[in-house]
């Protein structure tokens, strides 16, 4: 069995985001970048179907600039056994993504596709399920279990009312959840390695789709601010303001 | 053309967010239709067509739509688009789960969490965990929608007599099969609608101590959230989970218990009105963001709370 996985790089979750005075966007000039986290969980559970012997192959790809590189490197490191870097220095929607995803899916044909459930940049939520609608595959989204069957996936989703189970057939997308698994640090020797693993490059336009974006971002701004707040002395004053002052209880 | 909003239910109920969903896509145009897909809907199909503002129902049902797995809901949603200018939806696990495979097939770029509607191609959604706002503008024909319930109001619900018509089943997608939904079932109010939320963090130290905090909650008439730490740590189910990644919630009163304060915590409850953090950690970023900070150890503070609130001879509910 061959797996695919998508990692995406992203402004790496400890950064304070600033918002650029122009509007333009955020400030991601000098500002650290990571593996978008779900996507390490996503990685993480491919590395250990293979060491479970129930996965023969595993293939990182991402999409972006040159730097995004890095995801797949680090994907390498910690297991993944050649990586596929679709380079292009546009913005692009999930839609695009997806589309791009489908053609490698075409190329690779892998038996699963693993994806992060969200990217913590635009915060979409979107890639994965549009990838499974265009290959016509089941999708198990916000996976926090995974058990291999023969020909299927029994999967467990986290959902609002609680956890759902689905069981999808071969070849499917699962979406990833941070409660997946724990992801493992690359130990040096693995990280030197990973180096030595072949990564292929792939212009987008050489893919032949139209990844041209559709929706405009106008304005991006600052979210209001809260106005400061006060500290209490104790319990009886805290229950005191919230019945007079603030009204609440 | 008419927008066309896809209602979240259990068959027997609609799910309260489908009232939040309704008004935003009445913010888009007056012309609001519904499709409820459903085994046994009747029930809930009726409940969407007494909405005031649901101009019309359709109702769809097969047995193979009992559980709402997104492959069969799409295809039924795909064959009713050519009608509808916007599709609309909530953000919640049931939007963000179908919305994109239907956005895909139309060939449309979904926009996600939506908190403002400015014009019917226009909108404001958070990125970056609600650190920015972007205004965004869809240029596509047809315009697939999800809207973060907690950013608009419920509709009225009763009055409304809508026609309800028939719609046409799709073939059921065999590569998916629904095995078990485990729902945690309680007495509170649900997170996402309840007017105050009381949330326990890692500082709580096992699940044992959460009973500190469904005291306080039942006392005032609480849903029980938290953080991404106390449900990893087992202390709690992950239904609970406020944030970035779980729940977003905006209640009246939001009281943060043994919780740092982390980016991806605040995404989901700085729009509460009222916050009060209670943590030992002085410098915790929650302070930032609370209204009412008290600096003590929760293990002291919340039973000397339960004992002011006894004290008061009446509590809202
Ligand atoms: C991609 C991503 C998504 C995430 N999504 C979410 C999300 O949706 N929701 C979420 O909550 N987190 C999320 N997180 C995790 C988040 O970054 C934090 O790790 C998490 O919120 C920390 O939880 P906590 O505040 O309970 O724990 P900690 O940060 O460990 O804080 C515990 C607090 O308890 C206080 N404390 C300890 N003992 C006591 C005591 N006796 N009395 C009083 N106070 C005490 C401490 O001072 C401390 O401030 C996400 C992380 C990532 C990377
Ligand atoms: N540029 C990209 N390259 C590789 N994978 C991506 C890219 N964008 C999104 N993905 C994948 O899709 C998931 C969901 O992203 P999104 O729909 O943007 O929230 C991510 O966790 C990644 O696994």
């Amino acid at each position: 069995m061959k797996i695919l996985v998508a990692v995406k790089r992203v402004i790496d979750y400890n950064v304070q985001i600033r918002v650029k005075e122009d509007g333009s966007g955020v400030v991601t000039d000098n500002v650290k970048m990571s593996t978008n986290p779900p996507d390490d969980n996503a990685i993480e559970e491919a590395v250990k179907i293979k060491e479970s012997g129930k996965a023969t192959e595993i293939v990182a790809v991402t999409v972006g600039e040159v730097k995004a590189q890095e995801t797949v490197r680090k994907a390498l490191a910690v297991g993944a056994d050649r990586g596929i870097h679709v380079k292009t220095d546009s913005v692009l929607e999930p839609l695009a993504v997806s589309k791009i995803l489908q053609k490698i899916v075409d190329k690779e044909k892998p038996d699963l596709v693993f994806m992060g459930k969200q990217a913590i940049d635009d915060d979409c939520n979107q890639t994965g399920q549009m990838l499974s609608a265009l290959l016509n595959w089941p999708q198990a989204t916000f996976a926090s279990n995974i058990e291999v069957k023969d020909n299927s996936l029994e999967v467990t989703r986290e959902i609002d009312e609680g956890l759902e189970t689905v069981e999808i057939n071969i070849p499917a997308i699962v979406t990833c959840d941070l409660r997946l698994n724990e992801p493992r640090y690359a130990s040096l020797p693995n990280i030197m390695k990973a180096k030595k693993k072949p990564i292929e490059e792939i212009n987008v336009s050489d893919l032949g789709i139209d990844i041209t974006g559709r929706i405009e971002q106008l304005k991006v701004e600052e979210p209001p601010k809260r106005k400061a707040g006060i500290k209490v002395a104790n319990v009886a004053e805290l229950v005191q303001k919230l019945k007079n002052e603030a009204k609440v209880i | 053309m008419a927008v066309l909003l896809i209602a979240e239910h259990n068959n027997k109920e609609l799910r309260p967010f489908t009232l939040n969903a309704a008004t935003a896509a009445s913010q888009i145009d007056d012309e609001v239709h519904a499709v409820i897909i459903g085994q046994n809907s009747e029930p809930a199909a009726k409940k969407l067509s007494e909405l005031p503002i649901v101009k019309k129902v359709i109702s769809i049902e097969a047995p193979h739509y009992e559980n709402f797995t997104a492959e069969n809901f799409a295809p039924v949603i795909i064959k009713l688009a050519e009608n509808y200018s916007h599709i609309i939806c909530s953000a919640n696990t049931f939007g963000k789960n179908l919305m994109p495979r239907i956005a895909a097939h139309l060939d449309t770029s979904q926009v996600s969490d939506v908190i403002k509607v400015i014009s019917p191609d226009t909108f404001i959604r958070p990125i970056y965990a609600g650190n920015a706002f972007a205004t965004v503008k869809t240029n596509d024909e047809k315009k697939c929608v999800t809207i973060r319930p907690t950013s608009f109001e419920p509709c009225e619900s009763s009055g409304g007599t809508a026609p309800i018509e028939k719609g046409e089943a799709a073939e059921e997608f065999s590569n998916t099969k629904f095995i078990k939904r485990e729902e945690i079932k309680s007495d509170r109010p649900e997170l996402g609608t309840a007017r105050i939320v009381v949330s326990g963090g890692r500082g709580m130290q096992s699940g044992d101590n959460f009973k500190l905090i469904t005291d306080v909650a039942d006392k005032l008439g609480a849903a029980i959230g938290a953080s991404r730490a106390a449900v990893d740590a087992g202390y709690i189910s992950n239904d609970h989970q406020v944030g970035q990644t779980g729940k977003v919630v905006v209640p009246d009163l939001y009281i943060a218990i043994g919780i740092s304060g982390a980016i991806q915590h605040l995404a989901g409850m700085k729009e509460s009105k009222v916050i009060v953090a209670i943590n030992k950690d002085g410098e915790a970023p929650i302070f930032s963001v609370a209204d009412y900070g008290l600096e003590a150890d929760l293990f002291e503070a919340l039973p000397q709370f339960m004992e002011e609130l006894n004290k008061l001879n009446t509590i809202q509910k």
